[in-house]
Parts: structure tokens; C-alpha cells; sequence
């Protein structure tokens, strides 16, 4: 069967150069037995995007210097330029059982539109998406650099190149801007400018980074976000160097530990030093850590806090009611213990603070059926999950079709 | 009952695995030697394309008698099918997952007659 574009399946091996329109082709099926065409559908986040296009982004460097130097790395092509990432993506893939893991090296046709415009609109065909939300992979290692200056440099590059190549391209395709968080006024100055840019749909901090998120100079930046009603995200990412990651000899054991640990400390951070007192209409998100972390935190910091108050002086209600005010996306949905996980999404009210995320295509992706098919949740919250609750945070347009459907 | 025609006996080598469709069932029907396996391509953890996935061997984690560790080591006679979506693994022969005998994958008879292979459906 043929997809809208004409592609047609043939079934083959699955390689990294595999189309995902094949690739996902399972997924459109579920959406058609699910009738998920008719429920909005908001991917908070998704990482299409293989390396092949930091050339261009390079060229989007402000400072002439370094956007010569670029020319120095990759042989002359800029592939990789300044970047840090250390070689725990690289076996995101399994050692080859997972193809997609290690970015998708599929041919698209020649075409205006940039490969990753292709490329997210094969996934949103697919999965039968109406917005996604794109991160690149490069950039979720920046807050470790070790020349800060470069985090300034590489995700002012970043920011404009999405804001002024790739969202125009298409409006379902969002963004959520880079902030340079190790250097507060630098990030401040990313807010000012890219603040109501059309597709800008938040801000974003990558959690692999030793800043504590409570320190003054945040504040500002913090009160900026409130007043204008933006997102603020932590992106979480692995970190293989700290002195407890280092001593675990296998991937599945640091990233089980890894992508919770960098936010179960700024979380820890943000809820004790009362930064929810102080910015209370603040939208914080907390992306890709999953959902089995946050029963544990909740019930530690709420035994702790009834016996060391004085610690938190600035918090008026137990950490967990915090937590309940803040969102988390789903994605990697742990779930083979049904029990815990119904638990842990009652705990947090999933049904207004959760939101679907993809991560496509990285190995541990989730599809709209990894909500929709959950037995403890009525349509109702499936639907807020799924979309609503997204577009209600970030201020999405509905479509209209949608629009109509609840109207009947 | 119907069956279908996947290949001729021939026309697959060993480890080698074809893909039938009929309608919206997908089965992958695979040679093992002289055997032949058929499972529905259909991965009973998030519906993957499993049978569009890497064959390769179980591995193996070997110790010594003092149980120490020494690396790893492919289980030649445990030859398994990886979906692609997730890895999650299956044994060619049994469609079971090796960590969790109860994850399994949904079996076709095959039948071989006349120098060509043909799975049930
Ligand atoms: S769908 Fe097969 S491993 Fe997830």
C-alpha cells in the first residue's frame, strides 16, 4: 500500500538507511485501526537530525572567526564542528539492532525544504502527528563544553538557523530555542531575541550540566520566562563522566541511571530553594527522564521536608503538591508493571500535567499507541496527553477539524 | 485455512527470511538449516516490524570457574530475530523473548513440499 506521498513498502531488512515512511509504516497502521487521525496530536519531542546539516548551521555563526574555524574540522566539511559529544550516542543503536538509534541516514529527494523538514514529515504522516517539537542531537552535550564561550556561539548558530531555515518550512514543526544556561545573561539575551518568532514554542535547557538552577544569577532570566508565559524546559542527557556514571560498564546501566540523575538533581534544586514560591506561574517541564522517577522523588522529598522544614523555609505546601504543578513528558514510558505506572501517573495528575513526547528516532522512541492503548486512562485523559494538555502549555492552534469534532 | 506460497526451498539460504502479506497480516518465514519458522511481523511490545529486523546469535556473557568475568561470546545454536523499533529479541525457533519466556511472538505453520516452502494462514 502506497502512502500519501507514494511511497510504497518492500518490506526489506531494516538498515540505517532504511526510509522511515517503511520504517513506521506499522505506525500509520495503528493509527488506523485506532482512529488516531482523529485526535490531536502534539509530539513535544523528537530528535530528527543525523549531523548532515551542521554545515549549514555553522554558517549561522555570528562571530567571523569561529565561523571560519568551523572550516577547520570533519576534513574540511565543518561536519562536527566544535562540538563535545562524547561516544555514548554512538551506541544508542545496540552495537547495529537498533538502526535508528544512531540517526537516520535515509536519502530524500532533491528538495528546497531541509532534510529534516523531509524527514519530520514522514514521521508526523506516519504516527499520524499535528505538531512536533525538534531538538537536535548535537546539541544536548553543550552545557558540558569545556570552553563556555562555545555554548554562547554554537546555540546562537543553532537557534536562528532553526528560526530562520527550518520553521518556516512548515507550521507543524515547532522548536523550543537553546538557552546558553551557562551564561545567564547570554541566555537572557536568547529569551529578548527569539521570544514570538513564529514556530519558537518555549525554551529549553539541557540538563547534563553541573549549574545548580537556584543560583541568583537565574533569577532574572526565571522572571523574564513567567512574565511572558513561556515554557522553560530540562532536556535530560546522559553523562558518562561523573564520578558514579563512571563506574557503570555498560549503556543500559548508565542510561537507566544517567538520563534521570541530571534532573532528579535540578528538580531536587528547584522545589527545595523555593523556586516555585517565587515564580509561580513559571511553566516548567521536565523532558525524557521518563515517569518512574518521579514517585520516588516525590516521596522522598516529602518525608525529608515534614522533618527538616527549616531547610526549605520558602516552601508552603509539600514538595510532591509542587510537583503536581509542574509537567513532565512521557517518553521513555516505563511500563512493563502496569500497577506502578497507573500509580505513578495518578500521583501526578497525568491527566493535566503529562504530555506525549516521540523522542523519534532514538532507540527508546514512543508512539501515540503507547498512550492511547493504556487500559487505566479514560479518552479523556488519553486525549489531554496526547495533545490538549500541549496545546493548552504551549499555546497551540487547534486545527479546525478538530475544532468541529468537539462542536458535534 | 489458506496457505501461501513464500519461496522456493532453493531460493533461500541458510539464515535468510522472507516476508508474506496478506491483507494486514504480516508474517516472516525463515530458514534455519534444512527448518523453516514463520512469525507474524507484528512485535508484541509496541507492534514493531520484528521480522524486518537483524538475525544474529544470542550472546553470552562467559565466566570462568572462579565466575569471574571474560567477555562476551555468540550462542551459535540460539540464533534470534531483533525488532528493529526497540531490540527487543525473539529465538528463530521457539518466537520466544530469552529474558522473559512469557514476551513471545504470534507462530504460522510452514510446510515444505515439492522444493518450495508455504506458510498457513
Ligand atoms: S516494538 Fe518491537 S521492540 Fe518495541
Amino acid at each position: 500500500m502506497a502512502t500519501d506521498d507514494g511511497f510504497e513498502r518492500t518490506y526489506p531488512e531494516i538498515d540505517d538507511w532504511t526510509d522511515s515512511r517503511e520504517l513506521l509504516a506499522n505506525a500509520r497502521k495503528q493509527a488506523e485501526e485506532r482512529q488516531l487521525d482523529d485526535v490531536f496530536i502534539v509530539d513535544i519531542d523528537s530528535h530528527i537530525s543525523d549531523g548532515g546539516n551542521w554545515p549549514e548551521i555553522m554558517d549561522y555563526v555570528e562571530d567571523p572567526v569561529i565561523r571560519e574555524a568551523a572550516s577547520a574540522f570533519g576534513d574540511g566539511s565543518k561536519r562536527g564542528a566544535f562540538l563535545n559529544g562524547t561516544n555514548g550516542l554512538q551506541w544508542q543503536n545496540v552495537w547495529g539492532r537498533i538502526p535508528h538509534g544512531q540517526g537516520l541516514k535515509e536519502a530524500v529527494e532533491e528538495s528546497e525544504l531541509s532534510r529534516e523538514t523531509i524527514l519530520a514529515r514522514r514521521c508526523m504522516d506516519q504516527m499520524g502527528l499535528d505538531y512536533q517539537v525538534m531538538f537536535p542531537n548535537a546539541m544536548l552535550f553543550l552545557g558540558m563544553h569545556p570552553v563556555p564561550e562555545m555554548e554562547i556561539h554554537l546555540a546562537t548558530a543553532y537557534n536562528r538557523w532553526l528560526v530562520e531555515r527550518v520553521l518556516p518550512e512548515d507550521p507543524r514543526i515547532k522548536a523550543m530555542m537553546y538557552l546558553p544556561f551557562n551564561n545567564p545573561v547570554e541566555a537572557e539575551e536568547t529569551v529578548k531575541r527569539f521570544l514570538g518568532k513564529p514556530g519558537v514554542a518555549g525554551f529549553l535547557v539541557t540538563s547534563s550540566r553541573h549549574k545548580p538552577v537556584h543560583a541568583n544569577e537565574y533569577m532574572r532570566l526565571y522572571g523574564m520566562l513567567e512574565e511572558t508565559g513561556q515554557v522553560l524546559g530540562f532536556h535530560t542527557h546522559l553523562n558518562w563522566q561523573d564520578e558514579y556514571t563512571s563506574q557503570l560498564n555498560r549503556f543500559i546501566s548508565m542510561h537507566a541511571i544517567s538520563f534521570v540523575l541530571c534532573n532528579l538533581v535540578h528538580l531536587t534544586n528547584w522545589i527545595i530553594n523555593g523556586l516555585p514560591e517565587r515564580f509561580p506561574k513559571l511553566k516548567v517541564m521536565w523532558i525524557e527522564s521518563g515517569i518512574a522517577w518521579l514517585p520516588f522523588i516525590m516521596q522522598r522529598l516529602d518525608h525529608e521536608y515534614m522533618m527538616r522544614t527549616s531547610e526549605a523555609p520558602l516552601l508552603t505546601k509539600l514538595p510532591s503538591e509542587y510537583m503536581r504543578d509542574m509537567f513532565y513528558t512521557t517518553q521513555p514510558m516505563e511500563r512493563t508493571n502496569e500497577t506502578l505506572l497507573a500509580a505513578s501517573m495518578d500521583a501526578m495528575n497525568a491527566e493535566t500535567q503529562m504530555l506525549f513526547a516521540s523522542d523519534w528516532p532514538h532507540w527508546d522512541f514512543d508512539l501515540p499507541a503507547t498512550i492511547w492503548d493504556l487500559p487505566f486512562l479514560d479518552e479523556a485523559a488519553k486525549r489531554n496527553i496526547l495533545g490538549y494538555n500541549a496545546a493548552r502549555i504551549f499555546d497551540l492552534e487547534i486545527p479546525e477539524k478538530y475544532r468541529a469534532m468537539a462542536a458535534e | 485455512m489458506s496457505e501461501l506460497f513464500v519461496a522456493k526451498v532453493e531460493d533461500m539460504a541458510d539464515r535468510e527470511r522472507r516476508i508474506v502479506v496478506e491483507g494486514g497480516l504480516e508474517i516472516g518465514v525463515f530458514r534455519l538449516g534444512d527448518e523453516f519458522f514463520a512469525w507474524e511481523s507484528n512485535c508484541p511490545h509496541a507492534g514493531g516490524p520484528v521480522c524486518q529486523g537483524r538475525i544474529m546469535n544470542r550472546v553470552n556473557e562467559v565466566l570462568d570457574d572462579e565466575k569471574r568475568a571474560h567477555g562476551y561470546e555468540f550462542v551459535e545454536a540460539d540464533v534470534h530475530i531483533i525488532c528493529p523499533w526497540h531490540g527487543y529479541e525473539f529465538n528463530i525457533r521457539t518466537g520466544i523473548h530469552p529474558g522473559q519466556p512469557e514476551t513471545r511472538l504470534r507462530g504460522f505453520p510452514v510446510t515444505v513440499r515439492e522444493g518450495a516452502v508455504y506458510v498457513a494462514v
